[in-house]
């Protein structure tokens, strides 16, 4: 199948278009509030979350005995939820740090989530096939409802965002700060962290447990590398989500046997590793480019300074001598003279050097600027 | 000299855990000072002006700003918190930071709009940081980090301001500039509180200080009260301080 053919698909093909605009939304929302929670340093937060809703999956089937997707996301919101409050409540009763709090909460949780859906698997009872879809995802799975479902709660979620957004801000950069000027800053903090419970458990269905807080930081990790901006930096944590989410569904239909999830969990990645390497400011590729570079300046420098007060004695700045006398300078190559012959700042004549009136002035502006920088 | 009383604290006790960090404070601070807090680490110094603040919850005590409660006259009173106490590396500039100093009178969701830049401006101005407002904040010096905390601070335009440990890490030339403005806040009747770590520099930058180990040891004028006789008291070690006149 061509490029072409595929876009012409996802437009047209009911189960092709659901899973691509499910996943795109998804990725956006998980991604703009992952933003909040990489730079508040709770980046485990979203596992502990999703581990956290698988219990309340179990136990919402249970209960009802029927599988409809939102009763048993509606028990993992709230199991999601519970999770997160014990989590908040260690961290401040105890002296417990948030590593352990987080930790604890996710085994905890998960193993009482798998100890109920082994549990439900030796019931003689037809229907409970499937609910092991939760654990990574089955995108498939996904009807317009969900969608509708999706882009409802992205919708709030922005609207949220958008009025509350210097709060956010405020409280995510100087907690303390906030509660002095009489912001409450335990309603700011519940705000934020119910959304991300909410966006985890809509992805629950696509993405799955185990996988789904690959979803809340990649985008946001992959986003940091490229601005200094909050704004911006959500905004591009929403895009690179979406992307993943609409790449990583068409990957996944258009070979056989590819799970969905895992795709976009790994699209993701990809993202967050261009990121890391190319990014111009932080990125790893510049920043030994930019060490490769002063270094090089710096062997270049240092060798016309050298020249420079050898010639400065003379009357004549273009006054040649010997090549020899360079070689009492430790930094001295014979590379190093050749690009300063390209740059038209030394002539060489035999085994005799001059400075030009160029390179002359280029030593001197150097002296004059290791000057203003002492000053 | 009889001046009002700015800061109030009655029998202010606070714990981590069982171990008191402050016992039983009674502290009264008067207006238009400029008082230094010193004490050894673990004195309860920050503790202190964060119990003041409301972001710590003391087990006992209470505290009044001009004779109110703290939560009705939060606009009279600005802080600067130690600088290590936030990440640098967060994603924003120094004007947007400063910005923060408005949200206060602002109020929820109203966004900050031309007039509060202008203060924002102003405020970098006084701190001498206006040709980096737009300097990314994990790309300026320990000293430009705190002229930018101090910058939002003014913006608030309080009467009272805290501050903990503003000269920490900084260069000479930043302190210099910090204790001039600090020195035109009081002059402009306000009233200053520093955390502060430098014995030597009491007298001269301070006209009032509250000596402060768990519990307060001693509080008023630097003439009167910056002696031998409380450093040890505070300090446990038999400490001599020439005061320069």
């Amino acid at each position: 199948m061509d490029i072409i053919e595929y876009i012409n698909l996802v437009f047209t093909d009911y189960t092709l278009r659901t899973i691509t605009l499910g996943t795109a939304i998804l990725g956006a929302v998980t991604g703009m509030l992952g933003s909040f929670a990489v730079l508040r340093k709770q980046s485990l937060l979203g596992d502990a979350i999703s581990h956290a809703a698988l219990p309340g999956i179990a136990i919402a089937f249970l209960i009802t005995g029927a599988k409809d997707s939102n009763v048993l996301l509606l028990g993992a919101l709230i199991s999601g939820l519970i999770g997160t409050f014990w989590i908040r409540g260690i961290i401040t009763k105890t002296h417990l740090k948030s590593d352990t709090a987080l930790g604890l909460i996710l085994s905890l949780f998960f193993g009482f989530g798998m100890l109920l859906l082994t549990f439900i698997q030796k019931q003689p009872n037809a229907n409970q096939a499937g609910l092991d879809k939760y654990l990574f995802g089955q995108a498939a799975t996904l009807v317009e409802s969900d969608v509708w479902m999706m882009a409802i709660v992205t919708g709030i979620c922005l609207i949220i965002l958008l009025l509350f957004w210097k709060e956010f801000k405020m409280l995510l950069f100087d907690a303390d700060f906030t509660k002095t000027l009489g912001f409450n800053t335990k309603t700011i903090d519940i705000l934020i962290t119910s959304f991300i419970v909410l966006a985890i458990v809509l992805g629950l269905q696509t993405v799955g447990v185990v996988l789904m807080s690959a979803m809340l930081l990649a985008p946001a990790a992959a986003a940091r590398q490229w601005t200094n901006s909050l704004g911006k930096m959500v905004f591009l944590a929403a895009v690179f989500g979406a992307l993943s989410g609409v790449f990583g569904t068409a990957v996944s239909a258009t070979q056989n046997n590819l799970s969905t999830g895992p795709v976009i969990v790994i699209i993701a990645s990809v993202f967050v590793l261009v990121s890391f390497i190319f990014s111009p400011s932080r990125g790893l590729l510049f920043k030994q480019i930019r060490f490769l570079k002063n270094r090089r300046d710096l062997k270049l420098n240092k060798t016309l300074a050298f020249m420079y007060r050898i010639a400065e004695t003379h009357e004549n700045i273009s006054h040649p001598h010997t090549i020899k006398i360079l070689n009492n300078f430790q930094g001295f190559t014979k590379g190093t003279l050749q690009k300063l012959v390209h740059k038209n700042y030394v002539i060489l004549e035999g085994n005799m050097w001059s400075l030009t009136k160029k390179g002359f002035k280029a030593a001197s502006n150097l002296y004059n600027q290791q000057q203003e920088n002492n000053e | 000299m009889n001046r009002q009383i700015a800061v109030k604290v009655d029998d202010l006790t606070v714990a981590y855990n069982y171990k008191p960090v402050l016992w039983d404070i009674d502290l009264e601070i008067p207006e238009g000072v400029l008082m230094a807090i010193v004490g050894p680490n673990g004195a309860g110094k920050s503790t202190l002006i964060k119990s003041v603040l409301g972001i710590l919850k003391p087990i006992a005590g209470s505290v009044s700003i001009y004779g109110k409660p703290y939560d009705k006259q939060r606009q009279k009173v600005a802080y600067v918190p130690q600088k290590g106490s936030v990440d640098w590396d967060f994603p924003t500039t120094a004007l947007d930071v400063v910005m923060m100093g408005t949200y206060g009178s602002l109020g929820w969701i109203k966004r900050p709009k031309q007039r509060e830049k202008k203060l924002a401006l102003e405020a970098l101005e006084k701190v001498g940081m206006l040709p980096f407002k737009n300097r990314q904040i994990s790309q300026l010096s320990g000293g430009q980090q705190q002229r930018i905390f101090l910058a939002r601070a003014l913006v608030q335009n309080a009467s009272i301001y805290f501050m903990d440990e503003p000269f920490q890490g900084v260069d000479a030339t930043t302190e210099i500039a910090i204790i001039n403005i600090l020195k035109e806040l009081r002059k402009a009747g306000k009233t200053v509180i520093v955390v502060h770590h430098d014995l030597q520099t009491v007298p001269e930058y301070f006209d009032w200080v509250t000596f402060l180990n768990v519990k307060k040891i001693a509080t008023g004028p630097v003439k009167d009260i910056f002696n031998d006789d409380n450093l040890t008291k505070t300090y446990g070690i038999n400490y001599k301080v020439s005061i320069q006149e």
